[in-house]
C-alpha cells in the first residue's frame, strides 16, 4: 500500500485540496504535510474562525472560508481532492468535482464511489473518479471481517464502534444513520460477510476513551479455529503498518452457542476486540477514529500518485 | 386538550414489552405480546411500548437476537390494542431512519428517541422524522444520573428544540436517590415548555418513590413495567405505581384491580422471580452501571470464570454507557487474564 522511500524521487507529486476544516480535515492536514508525494496546497471551509483554517494558513496553504465555490473557481490548480465534510455536503459537491475533472477521496459516509479499505482492496479503484473510505468504524473493522472470511464463510458479521464524544464533530453527529448503513454495506461488499450490521456508540467519559471496535463474525459448522485466529493476527500486523496504534486487546475468543443470526443459525462466533490509539496529530491519541480514517486517506492518495506516475510516460 | 388528558394527573407509559425484553433476553413471542397488550389495554393503560430492549434494530450479537422479528410483534400489538397507543423505542446508532418509517406504517403512534444524556444532538434528525411521520416524539435522556441537573436541563432544551413533545429523565442505572431524581426533574421542568417524563429502575428499591417524587416536581409522564419486568433489578412496577397513585388520589385513568390482574396473570408467569433485588442488581444501582448489562455480564462471568460483580464494577470504573455491551467480554477477559484487578 505505502510507497517505499527510495521510490519517491521518481513519483509525481499531487497537489491536494482538503474540503472541510473540522476534526477530520485538520488531522488529515497534519499527515499530508508529512507525505513525500501528496502536497496539500489548499484547505476550504465555511467557518472563517475555524482552527483548521488557521492551521492551514500557518502551514502556508491557501485557506478559504468560502466553501467549495472557491475551489471550483480554480479547479485546474489541483490534482486530488479530499472531502472531509458530511455525507450531505459531499453529495452536493460530487457532481461538480466530476464536471471539473477532479478525482476525489471521500472521507464522509456518502458512499457514492467504490468502498475502499487499504489492506483489503486499496489497489483496486485507483482510477475511479470518486472513492469512498466508508467510516472510521468501517476502516477499523472491515479488515478483520475480511481476515475471517478469507479462511471460512461468514454468514453474518456485526461490529460495534465506540468513540469519545469530544472526537465526534457536528458532521459525524449528523451522519449517524449514514455511518451505520455505509459501515454495514462495507462488511458485506469489502469484508466478504453475507450479511452485515454496524452499531455506533458515543461515549462522553472524561478522560476520553480510546476508540474501541468489536467485531463479531458468525462461524459455520466445521470452522478451523487456528486458521481463523492466525488470519486475524496477520491482519492486525498489516493494519499496524499504517496505523501503529491499532491492536487487539485480547486474543480472539471463540464462543460456542446457538445463534439465530440474519445469515442463519450458527454454532459459534468469533469475537475480535480492538482498540485504536491515534498518532496524536491533531487530536490527542484517544481519537484513533480520526487517525485510522486519515491514515487510510493518505495511503489511498499515495497509491493514486503511484498509479498516475506509472500511467504517465517518462 | 383531549378529554382523556384532562381526566388524569399524569400519563402512564407501560414498557413491559420493551424494557421487559431485557429481562427475557429478547425472547418475547407474538402470543405473549398479544396477551400482555390485551391485559394492559383492558386495564386502561394509555401507551404501551413494544420493541427489542435496545430499540428498533436492536436484534444483534451485541444485545441478543430477537425471538420474533419486532415488526411482527408490533403488528400484533397494534391489532390487539383497542384504546392504547403503541410506542417504540429508537436509539440513533442502533436503529436507522427506515425503522421509524416502518413503525409509522404499522400504526405505531409514538417514538421515543433515546440518547446517552450528554448526546442529545445525535437525535435531531430522528425526532424531526418522527414528527414528520405523524407520530408523537419523546426525547429520552438515558443514564441521567451521570450529569448534573443543569447540564441535563441543557440537553433537554436541545431535544425540545428539535420538536420533542416530551423530554424524559431516564435513570437507566437505577442509581438515583429521591433527591437526585427530584432535582433533575425540577431542572428539566424549568428549562422546557414541553412535558417532562421519568423512567425509573428499582436497583436501589426506589423506583416507585422516585416516580412519585418526580410527580411532586411536575412530571407529566411516568413509565412503568408490569411486575417491574425490565433491565437490572427491574423497573418502576406499573401495578404498584397505579395502586399507590390511587391511594394518593392521583388519577391515572388505569383501573387498579385490572392492572393488578394484568401484572399477575399476563406478566408474572414470564419471569416469576422478577422484583427480587439480588446482589448484582443492587450493585448496578450502587455503581451506576447500565441496567441491561446485567444478564450479559452474568453470562460472560460464567463463561470466563470470573465474578459478575467484578465485571460490573470495572464497567462502571471505565465509564461505559448504554450500548457498549461488547465491553463486557473485554472486561471479563481482562479479569481472567489478570490485566485488571478484581
Amino acid at each position: 500500500m505505502t510507497t517505499h522511500p527510495s521510490d519517491h524521487e521518481d513519483l509525481m507529486t499531487l497537489r491536494c485540496a482538503i474540503v472541510g476544516s473540522g476534526n477530520i480535515g485538520t488531522d488529515l492536514l497534519s499527515k499530508l504535510l508529512r507525505s513525500p508525494v501528496l502536497e496539500p496546497t489548499a484547505m476550504v471551509g465555511i467557518d472563517p474562525v475555524s482552527e483548521g483554517l488557521a492551521r492551514a494558513r500557518d502551514a502556508g496553504l491557501d485557506a478559504s472560508p468560502d466553501g467549495p465555490d472557491w475551489l471550483f473557481d480554480r479547479a485546474d490548480e489541483f490534482d486530488l481532492v479530499f472531502e472531509a465534510t458530511s455525507a450531505g455536503v459531499h453529495r452536493a459537491n460530487a457532481p461538480r468535482y466530476q464536471a471539473a475533472g477532479l478525482q476525489v477521496i471521500d472521507l464522509t459516509p456518502a458512499r457514492l464511489g467504490p468502498l475502499v479499505v487499504p489492506p483489503v482492496n486499496g489497489e483496486d479503484h485507483l482510477d475511479a473518479p470518486n472513492v469512498n473510505l466508508i467510516t472510521c468504524g468501517g476502516q477499523a473493522t472491515t479488515p478483520m471481517v475480511h481476515a475471517v472470511s478469507r479462511v471460512v464463510a461468514v454468514p453474518y458479521a456485526e461490529i460495534v464502534s465506540s468513540v469519545s464524544s469530544v472526537s465526534a464533530g457536528p458532521g459525524t453527529r449528523q451522519n449517524i444513520d449514514e455511518f451505520t448503513r455505509t459501515t454495514s454495506a462495507a462488511l458485506v461488499e469489502v469484508g466478504g460477510a453475507r450479511h452485515g450490521k454496524a452499531i455506533m456508540v458515543l461515549n462522553p467519559a472524561d478522560p476520553p476513551i480510546l476508540m474501541r471496535n468489536t467485531v463479531f463474525c458468525a462461524l459455520p459448522e466445521g470452522y478451523d479455529e487456528a486458521a481463523v485466529a492466525a488470519s486475524i493476527l496477520a491482519m492486525e500486523a498489516q493494519v499496524q503498518s499504517y496505523v501503529p496504534g491499532y491492536r487487539l486487546t485480547a486474543e480472539p475468543v471463540f464462543e460456542t452457542e446457538v445463534y439465530g443470526t440474519p445469515g442463519g443459525v450458527v454454532p459459534a462466533r468469533v469475537v475480535i476486540l480492538l482498540e485504536v490509539e491515534g498518532a496524536g496529530d491533531y487530536f490527542p491519541p484517544y481519537a484513533g477514529n480520526l487517525d485510522i480514517m486519515t491514515a487510510a486517506a493518505v495511503g489511498v492518495g499515495e497509491a493514486v500518485a503511484t498509479a498516475r506516475t506509472q500511467r504517465t510516460p517518462a | 386538550m383531549s378529554a382523556h388528558e384532562t381526566a388524569t394527573d399524569f400519563r402512564l407509559i407501560d414498557s413491559t414489552l420493551r424494557d421487559g425484553s431485557h429481562a427475557v433476553s429478547h425472547r418475547f413471542s407474538a402470543e405473549e405480546v398479544r396477551r400482555v397488550v390485551a391485559g394492559l389495554d383492558a386495564a386502561g393503560v394509555p401507551v404501551i411500548e413494544v420493541t427489542h430492549g435496545d430499540g428498533m434494530g436492536g436484534s444483534s450479537f451485541n444485545y441478543g437476537f430477537s425471538h420474533t422479528p419486532e415488526t411482527d410483534l408490533l403488528k400484533v400489538a397494534v391489532e390487539t390494542a383497542t384504546q392504547a397507543t403503541i410506542a417504540v423505542l429508537f436509539v440513533p446508532g442502533i436503529g436507522v431512519k427506515d425503522d421509524l418509517r416502518q413503525a409509522a406504517d404499522l400504526g405505531v403512534g409514538m417514538a421515543r428517541v433515546a440518547t446517552h444524556c450528554t448526546e442529545a444532538d445525535i437525535a435531531e434528525q430522528h425526532i424531526a422524522l418522527t414528527k414528520e411521520l405523524g407520530m408523537e416524539a419523546i426525547g429520552f435522556l438515558m443514564m441521567a444520573h451521570m450529569i448534573l441537573p443543569e447540564a441535563l436541563a441543557e440537553q433537554a432544551r436541545k431535544m425540545a428544540s428539535y420538536g420533542a413533545d416530551v423530554v424524559y429523565v431516564t435513570d437507566s442505572a437505577g442509581a438515583m436517590t429521591v433527591d437526585d431524581f427530584k432535582r433533575r426533574v425540577a431542572a428539566v421542568k424549568g428549562a422546557v415548555d414541553v412535558g417532562v417524563g421519568v423512567h425509573a429502575h428499582n436497583n436501589l428499591s426506589l423506583a416507585v418513590a422516585n416516580s412519585l417524587g418526580a410527580l411532586e416536581e411536575g412530571a407529566t409522564n411516568v413509565d412503568g413495567c408490569a411486575t417491574g419486568l425490565g433491565a437490572g433489578a427491574g423497573n418502576c412496577s406499573t401495578e404498584i405505581l397505579v395502586a399507590t397513585s390511587d391511594k394518593l388520589g392521583l388519577r391515572t385513568g388505569v383501573d387498579t384491580f385490572a392492572m393488578m390482574d394484568a401484572a399477575e396473570e399476563c406478566v408474572r408467569p414470564l419471569r416469576p422471580e422478577m422484583g427480587v433485588i439480588d446482589r448484582d442488581g443492587l450493585m448496578l444501582g450502587y455503581a451506576g452501571v447500565y441496567g441491561s448489562f446485567l444478564l450479559h455480564a452474568r453470562k460472560a462471568a460464567q463463561r470466563y470464570g470470573v465474578q459478575t460483580r467484578d465485571i460490573l464494577v470495572e464497567l462502571g470504573r471505565r465509564g461505559m454507557v448504554g450500548g457498549q455491551e461488547d465491553m463486557i467480554i473485554d472486561v471479563a477477559l481482562a479479569l481472567r487474564d489478570g490485566r485488571v484487578e478484581a
